[in-house]
């Protein structure tokens, strides 16, 4: 069979921004996993609260303070993030790169936090259905931020380097920020659920 | 070759069956269940002939070329979406014909007896309540309820899940821990029913039988009158010495016989023993040489079961084997 | 980097065919040697081994099967013990899901997605290659195990309380929670790449209502796996913990449930019936067109049952569980759903008939196993409708009705497809044919062996015989039945083996196939058998939903990508519109690496939660170096 060739791609662009790359739709798919498992999570929540006689079993509601600061934090984050996503879209190697510095702030602080959250909870994970379910949720959610920053600290140490300052890079560092976002937009049904269903 | 193995299924649904058939149905609940689901069989094969003779038919008619214009693709348009249509119908007839018969099995009337039925690994434990606490007694493996009457099962689970299933009297029902269910059975004909765990529920799973007897209101009160009764007392030298063995024993740790201080909990009732048809969930006929082998050696009778091997003289097996027998 | 600098790089344009193809094999082809194996990312290649390990699952699945059928032949038979044979029912079971039928589905796709579609490569190549060594890994692991006598022993769906911390010894229940993390780790790598292959590197051209139904049904099966997957990960996971450390989720003494367990299994296991089911689908409406010289009647209608049986396939779960005593209308409505789904599967049985009756029949191979799949799945089909009414189930829940409909089902329905699929591509895949002969005789025996070996269990279920009891008395009247079912498994077995024996055969000295031996019309077969490692010379436009014949001669291209990196295109998402010039990662080892960091973590964390946080380091070093650019082309834009 002999090509009849009807179409030059060779002035297409190398990379595409957006929803124009695959990673971008991978980072959906990854989103689609997590939150299907974050879905579940809070079933299983509601399921184990449906049977039981009193909720939470066995132990008072967990206290606000630790949680509540650590959803202000998160929400404050997004800005930051948000920036960080259009710099990298205009491709300003400098701003980027100091905004990577302080996303990568914006990811420990939360643990520093989190550390305080499961005492709050005032029951442990072995105690009974209920303090199994709350840990596991505080868990799920904290290697969620964990991995994001994992991920932000390559990032931004990639940003140093000669590879930065590269169309696929700046893609990356887009498709972190929605990363980051997806973070903070799960935290928000969990905050609810785990403090604030039990005071109901 | 398929057509013939079909009918073959219509000739069993037609009777002949075994101790523990679906097909031969004898409580209000399993004749309910047997008539749907020869109704759901029968409409089943005539939709799997339809699909395969239309089939044979298109690729065996007189072969021409590939029909491709779109006047006969219309046409076969319009048979694909009758064949549609005709499918949801079969389906919503199918559905209904579900929902009325789950309704018909759901007799919410008063129960004329209450059993408790308690699943545990391997065997069956059957509580008959009463306000009368002395007047409660237990058996293992075997169920007797009158015939015609309204049976409550409360159904639980002593360690991980079971299903209780007497395929000929009515549909099966889980025993799960931390739940209760509850089953209604009536038996519409006098007879000894097989039943047999249809959960799988670890290494004895399939050695987890029991039966139900269903007998006139007569032989039941007779019955129970007799399992009300304290255990016998041993009668012959042989079972007066079973009697102190067994108590000497482990034994008693386990069983309960009423009348003696043996108040075990965690094996069968064996105050009636002798009087049951099998023993250990059905595995065995009740002879006295089966009662000797199993005490003997339970765990190479039915690997893994819950009964350990306590070590016995053949004197002391004699013994205990003439005392369980004569317990009545 | 700007346009213009792209353009200015070396890229096909106005290079000779034979150059092309020179330039190409030297920048895609994998560097020979145990090294270049372990690093190749060529999605043909790791499908291949997909296709061989999931194989080799088979034979050992059934070899367990052969066992089983060896104990049950006889009443109180002797041969293998309770423990034995709950371990080996168990392992079935297991294996046959989740180390062969699941696997096997996806490694059909990932072998033909991308060449059906018309693209270089699967999307992210080095997580496939990741996929297949944690599959491998997940295998090995759950084989090992059975060797050391300490397989699981719980069924394939391990019901709490038997799997939990108090029933279950030793580490079996363990193993095969982890063997499920192993399996679905994989199986979400490989949806998520087909996802991004079909969705963002169609051929130009190929808008949405032009992709091929098999493509469909493998962008369905991965939704299912991204949906439903989840939920066995958070069931295998937390019952690890319950079983580890003491969380208290299935417990109901302390507030847990063990009906739990069994709704999260079922939310994941009715889906997974189907993404074994659906790529079935997508298989015969591929080689029924090709064996009676007519399109495929009802595209559309086609694509829309695909997914109108995904979206069906999470409301169903309960069916699962009509003898656990939920509330009586529940159960009504999951009647209904289930029922349901006879209406998208009939539409695709109607449409296959249809098919047939207005095309011109070639009865070949391929075409035998279509046949032999309509008259079995149809049957599997009708008896799930059976079981889909609650008070029907009740009688046969748990029975060897059950086990009769889902062999009906998965080997009717799925497995006869998948075998009439490696006769159809077993040419393409290898460049030669299978023989016709030893096909039409291995069709046979596996037909006949086949009905005879399942259909008697519909009536063992009905006269009261239950699933997984390794030996029955023998006053019941079911040892006849059941030898009869023991000596057609060996029918069974020998058709099996003659396509083994075949498809061995054929790969060394089977007749050379050309590259479009069957007149087919789907991209695949427009590059040679087998196909080049960069798959097409130049990236074909798509205009219609068939292929023009080939024998027309020329064949509509895309040209402008480099030569010497490897670029692929990447297209809009309805239309198919070229949208930019990808690079496609070069061979790594680095996934081998990670797949074994994974799996020690993996490993040890059955015995210390502990593993989790200590083994999580060496898994973030090799993904480090996975992903750090290491300045090839590949890397930069
Ligand atoms: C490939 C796998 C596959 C497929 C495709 C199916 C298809 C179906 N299955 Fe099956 N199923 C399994 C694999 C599969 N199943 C497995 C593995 C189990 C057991 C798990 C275990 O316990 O170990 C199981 C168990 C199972 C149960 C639980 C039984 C029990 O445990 O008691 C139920 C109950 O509803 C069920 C229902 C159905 C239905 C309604 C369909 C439908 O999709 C069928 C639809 C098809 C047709 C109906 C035929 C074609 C249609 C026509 C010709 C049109 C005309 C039809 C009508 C008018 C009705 N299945
Ligand atoms: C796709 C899935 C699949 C497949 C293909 C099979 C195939 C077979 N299955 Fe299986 N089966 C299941 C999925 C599957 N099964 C599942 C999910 C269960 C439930 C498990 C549970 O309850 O937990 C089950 C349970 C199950 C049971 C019930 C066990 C019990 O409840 O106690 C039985 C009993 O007969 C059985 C039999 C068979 C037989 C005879 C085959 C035969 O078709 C096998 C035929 C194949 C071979 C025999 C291989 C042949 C090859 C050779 C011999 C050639 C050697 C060649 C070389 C060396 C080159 N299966
Ligand atoms: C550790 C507990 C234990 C001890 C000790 C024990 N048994 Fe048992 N026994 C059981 C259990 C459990 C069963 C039920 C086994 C099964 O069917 O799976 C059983 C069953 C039986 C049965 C059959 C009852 C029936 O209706 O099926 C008899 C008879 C019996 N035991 C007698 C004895 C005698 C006699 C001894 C002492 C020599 C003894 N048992 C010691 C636990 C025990
Ligand atoms: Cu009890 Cu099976
Ligand atoms: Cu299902």
């Amino acid at each position: 069979m002999r090509d009849r060739i009807v179409l030059d791609v060779s002035r297409l662009p190398l990379h595409g921004m957006g929803s124009a790359s695959p990673t971008w739709w991978a980072t959906g798919a990854f989103m689609l996993i997590e939150g299907s498992g974050f879905g579940l999570a809070i079933a299983v929540y509601f399921y184990l609260m449906s049977l039981a006689p009193q909720w939470p079993i066995d132990a008072p509601p967990p206290d606000l303070l630790p949680g509540t600061l650590l959803t202000g934090l998160l929400l404050a984050s997004v800005i930051p993030n948000v920036m960080v996503s259009r710099w990298a879209e205009q491709k300003q190697l400098r701003k980027v790169q100091i905004g990577l510095v302080v996303m990568s702030l914006f990811g420990i602080a939360p643990l520093a936090l989190r550390a305080f959250e499961f005492p709050a909870l005032h029951v442990s994970w072995d105690d009974n259905a209920y303090g199994s379910i709350v840990w596991t949720l505080l868990g799920l959610h904290t290697t969620h931020i964990l991995t994001d920053l994992i991920d932000t600290l390559v990032l931004t140490c990639l940003m140093f380097t000669r590879h930065g300052d590269n169309a696929r890079r700046y893609g990356d560092v887009q498709d972190n920020a929605l990363y980051w976002n997806f973070v903070v937009i799960t935290w928000l049904p969990l905050y609810i659920c785990i403090y604030w269903v039990p005071r109901q | 070759m398929k057509s013939r193995s079909l009918s073959a299924l219509l000739l069993l649904l037609s009777g002949c069956s075994g101790p523990q058939s679906v097909l031969g149905a004898y409580g209000q609940a399993a004749i309910a269940l047997k008539d749907l689901i020869v109704f759901i069989v029968l409409v089943a094969i005539l939709i799997w002939l339809a699909v395969v003779l239309f089939m044979a038919f298109a690729l065996l008619r007189r072969q021409r070329q590939p029909v491709l214009d779109s006047r006969s693709e219309r046409r076969i348009m319009a048979v694909v979406a009758i064949a549609t249509a005709a499918t949801a119908f079969v389906v919503a007839v199918l559905t209904i014909a579900s929902f009325y018969t789950t309704r018909a099995l759901n007799s919410d009337g008063t129960a004329d007896l209450t059993i408790t039925v308690r699943a545990q690994q391997w065997w069956w434990q059957f509580i008959y309540a009463d306000q009368d606490q002395r007047q409660m007694f237990q058996t293992a493996n075997e169920l007797h309820i009158p015939v015609g009457r309204t049976v409550r099962l409360h159904l639980q689970a002593g360690d991980v899940i079971h299903s209780f299933w007497v395929p000929s009297l009515a549909g099966k029902l889980d025993l799960i821990p931390g739940r209760e269910n509850i089953l209604t059975l009536r038996a519409e004909k006098p007879g000894v029913y097989r039943g047999q765990c249809a959960e799988f529920c670890g290494l004895q799973h399939s050695h987890m039988a029991f039966v139900v007897i269903a007998e006139d209101d007569a032989d039941y009160q007779h019955w129970s009158t007799m399992q009300r009764l304290d255990g016998a007392s041993p009668s012959g030298a042989e079972a007066i010495a079973g009697q102190a063995v067994f108590l000497a024993k482990p034994c008693a740790a386990c069983h309960t016989i009423r009348g003696t201080p043996a108040s075990g909990s965690t094996g069968p009732d064996l105050t009636h023993v002798g009087s049951r048809r099998t023993i250990a969930a059905g595995l065995l006929e009740t002879t006295r040489g089966s009662l000797a082998a199993w005490i003997a050696d339970p765990q190479t009778l039915k690997p893994g079961n819950n009964m350990p091997v306590v070590p016995l003289t053949a004197d002391e097996l004699r013994q205990l084997s003439a005392y369980m027998e004569s317990l009545r | 980097m700007t346009q213009d600098q792209a353009s200015a790089t070396v890229t096909d344009l106005g290079l000779a065919d034979a150059e092309v193809e020179r330039q190409l094999s030297v920048t895609w082809g994998s560097r020979p040697g145990f090294w270049g194996a372990i690093a190749t990312v060529d999605h043909k290649i790791i499908a291949k081994r997909y296709v061989v390990t999931a194989f080799v699952f088979l034979i050992l699945g059934g070899m367990l099967a052969l066992a089983m059928r060896l104990q049950l032949a006889e009443p109180e038979a002797r041969f293998i013990g309770p423990d034995r044979y709950n371990q080996i029912f168990t392992m079935h079971g297991s294996n046959m899901m989740f180390l062969f039928a699941v696997p096997v589905m996806e490694a059909m796709g990932v072998y033909f997605v991308p060449l059906l579609v018309g693209t270089r490569n699967i999307a992210f190549p080095r997580l496939n290659a990741f996929s297949y060594w944690i599959f491998l890994f997940g295998g090995i692991l759950l084989w090992l195990s059975f060797a050391l006598d300490t397989a699981p022993d719980v069924g394939w769906f391990a019901y709490v309380p038997l799997s939990g911390p108090e029933y279950g010894s030793g580490k079996r229940a363990d193993i095969w929670a982890q063997m499920i993390t192993f399996t679905e780790l994989s199986a979400l790598a490989v949806a998520v790449e087909i996802v991004v292959t079909v969705f963002k590197q169609r051929a130009p051209g190929m808008s949405l209502d032009k992709v091929p139904v098999l493509v469909w049904a493998m962008l369905v099966m991965s939704f299912l796996v991204i949906m439903a997957m989840p939920a066995i990960m958070f069931a295998s996971s937390t019952l690890i913990l319950d079983r580890l450390v003491g969380t208290q989720f299935y417990n109901p003494a302390e507030g847990g449930d063990a009906l739990l367990w069994q709704h999260l299994f079922w939310f994941f296991g009715h889906p997974e019936v189907y993404i074994i089911f659906v790529p079935a689908v997508g298989m015969v409406s591929t080689i029924l067109p090709a064996f009676v010289g007519r399109p495929l009647f009802g595209y559309v209608l086609m694509v829309m049952a695909l997914i109108t049986t995904g979206i069906l396939s999470f409301g169903l779960w309960v069916h699962h569980m009509f003898t656990v005593g939920l509330p009586r209308l529940g159960e009504s409505f999951f009647t209904a759903s289930s029922m349901a789904i006879s209406i998208p599967a009939g539409i695709q049985i109607f449409c296959w008939l249809a098919t047939m009756w207005a095309g011109r029949p070639v009865f070949r191979t391929p075409f035998l196993f279509v046949i032999g799949f309509i008259v079995t799945f149809v049957i599997g089909g009708l008896t799930g409708v059976m079981v889909a009414s609650v008070p029907f189930d009740t009688q046969v829940h748990d029975t060897y009705f059950v086990v009769a409909h889902f062999h009906y089902v998965l080997i009717g329905g799925a497995v006869f497809p998948l075998i009439g699929a490696i006769y159809y591509w077993f040419p393409k895949m290898t460049g030669r044919m299978m023989s016709e002969r030893l096909g039409r005789r291995a069709f046979w025996l596996i037909f006949i062996g086949f009905h005879l070996t399942f259909f008697p269990m519909h009536i063992l279920g009905l006269v009261g015989m239950p699933r997984r009891v390794y030996t029955y008395q023998p006053e019941l009247p079911w040892g006849s039945l059941n030898l009869f079912v023991s000596l057609s498994s060996l029918v069974l077995a020998l058709g099996f083996l003659i396509f083994f024996i075949d498809a061995f055969r054929s790969w060394r000295y089977g007749a050379p196939a050309g590259p479009n031996p069957w007149n087919a019309t789907t991209l695949e077969w427009t590059t040679s058998s087998p196909p080049p490692s960069y798959n097409f010379r130049r990236i074909p436009v798509v205009d219609a939903r068939e292929l023009p014949s080939p024998e027309n001669g020329e064949f509509a291209v895309a040209s402008g990508l480099r030569t010497d990196r490897r670029e692929l295109l990447v297209t809009s998402v309805v239309e198919a519109l070229p949208e930019a010039r990808e690079s496609s990662p070069a061979d790594s080892v680095w996934p081998f690496w990670a797949a074994i960091a994974t799996s020690i973590m993996l490993i040890w964390s059955m015995f210390s939660p502990w593993a989790v946080v200590w083994g999580s380091i060496p898994i973030a070093i090799t993904l480090i170096a996975w992903f750090w650019p290491k300045g090839s082309a590949e890397d930069e834009s």
